[in-house]
């Protein structure tokens, strides 16, 4: 199977490279965001105030770990349903975010939204959280502390795996894949 | 009759809910593990592998299986002949979850009010408990953790007798169907035919509970159950919705008898991390 390395943040043109069904392996820095940080950010971006951190070229993880015991880095840590930040990712892509992780369909807004601003929604292997985990060398809140597992974690990943679901082209994995296997 | 001290069951209770989330029960490996060899799509397969290579680190590393280590869900059979002492059954179960998920670095997924307060619990309970009272002077828990993207995707529908095999047939691999990726396949498909409209979907919970690769005990539901398998298979939805032969490892039908007018059906989804455990007390 084919894999492609790709380093977070990301350019344009990396976005453009990829295509949905492609299997990447990210290294580098991503955040984690869920529900109540995407509200609180959303709230920002409407008063046109300055956010916690700069979200140009970044990934989002959708995640929500296990409390981490005190010698781990992390808890188990896989993707949580993305459907529930559907209504918050076209102004998140909108505002310089490049791609998010999380697992399960998206809405039209947000694959419309994904071409429009050079974007990408991955998908992580839902129910693998210990294996995720172990590809997380570093964690730390960065903003919204106050709201425990759903604060914004910086995170320092290494080959961190995810399958391209909906691509900057229009491409969509949950459709072509079952269209190739269905009898 | 015989004594028991509610924090014996407590104790009990606290070891299951840590065992769940971090050993995957060897049906369910072994399920996941057949389909990897017959998989076909090449990311179906390595999503495949991932899977097993996540329990075998759950396992040696003590870290959950899944970070969404659930609603706990009881089915309590309680013996007629047991005298439960210092407490009651309801808080002796929810002593266990408490101290199993604090102890066990379990991740706390419970709020109190679910529509306008939704303030985390803080220790996972209260637990969802079913009793029944049966002959005995045992009490035998069975408990699974219930992730919440696979509960989401459930659903019941009071269908028409007249509905028949096929309309059951349609109405579960439909459903399946639109619920696509996002219950993290492979998934069990938890079914339940027949009772009332609460009833059905509590059948289709415990029919979650049953061991993987164990069929209807019934000759022509143990059939159904693999004619609706394929069905759901051959959708190629796949592993995580990428493509592929494996959509589901099991699907399990609860049955409970009718009223004339109605046939009732419920549907239950899991997650491949069909996590589930039972002890004798």
């Amino acid at each position: 199977m084919e894999v492609k390395n790709i380093e977070a943040p990301l350019s344009d043109e990396e976005v453009l490279s990829l295509k949905a069904g492609d299997n990447v392996l990210i290294s580098g820095v991503i955040y984690t965001a869920r529900d109540a940080a995407h509200k609180k950010l959303i709230e920002l971006m409407e008063k046109g105030e300055p956010l916690p951190i700069d979200l140009q070229g970044q990934i989002i993880y959708y995640v929500g770990p296990t409390p981490a015991k005190p010698e781990q880095v992390i808890g188990s840590a896989g993707p949580t349903t993305s459907g529930r930040m559907d209504a918050y990712t076209p102004q998140m892509l909108k505002h310089g975010m490049k791609a998010c992780i999380g697992k399960g369909k998206r809405s039209q807004a947000v694959k419309d939204a994904l071409q429009e601003y050079k974007g990408v929604y991955l998908a992580a292997v839902g129910g693998a959280g210990a294996l995720l985990s172990k590809r997380i060398n570093k964690c730390e809140v960065v903003a919204y502390s106050e709201l425990g597992a759903e604060a914004i974690h910086r995170l320092e990943v290494e080959d961190f795996p995810v399958t391209v679901v909906n691509d900057a082209h229009g491409g969509d994995v949950y459709i072509e894949g079952a269209k190739a296997y269905a009898r | 009759m015989r004594e028991l001290a509610a924090s014996i069951v407590s104790e009990h209770v606290a070891e299951m809910c840590q065992e769940a989330n971090l050993y995957l029960g060897d049906d369910v490996l072994q399920a996941l593990q057949n389909s990897y060899e017959r998989e076909e799509s090449p990311t179906g397969k390595e999503v495949l592998r991932q899977l097993i290579e996540n329990v075998e680190i759950a396992k040696n590393e003590q870290i959950p299986i899944c970070q969404d280590t659930g609603f706990a869900v009881f089915f309590v059979e309680l013996g007629q002949e047991v005298h439960l002492t210092g407490g009651t059954l309801k808080e002796a179960i929810n002593a266990g979850v408490k101290k199993g998920y604090t102890e066990g670095y379990l991740r706390k997924s419970i709020v109190d009010d679910p529509l306008y307060d939704r303030k985390n619990t803080g220790d996972n309970t209260p637990a969802v408990i079913y009793t029944d009272i049966v002959p005995g002077d045992k009490v035998k828990i069975y408990f699974a953790p219930k992730g919440g993207g696979s509960e989401n995707m459930s659903t019941v529908k009071m269908l028409k007798p007249a509905d028949g095999e096929e309309g059951l047939i349609d109405f579960v691999v439909e459903h399946v169907k639109a619920a696509g990726p996002n219950p993290c396949p492979p998934i069990v498909v938890g079914v339940g035919i027949g009772g009332t409209f609460d009833r059905v979907a509590v059948g289709a919970k415990k029919a979650l509970f049953r061991p993987l690769g164990q069929p209807h005990p019934d000759q022509r539901y143990a059939e159904l159950e693999q004619k609706i398998l394929n069905k759901i298979n051959d959708l190629g939805v796949g592993p995580q919705g990428f493509g592929g032969r494996t959509f589901a490892l099991a699907v399990h039908i609860e049955t409970y008898p009718s009223h004339i007018a109605s046939m009732a059906a419920a549907v239950n989804i899991n997650c491949h991390a069909s996590r589930h455990r039972e002890r004798v007390i």
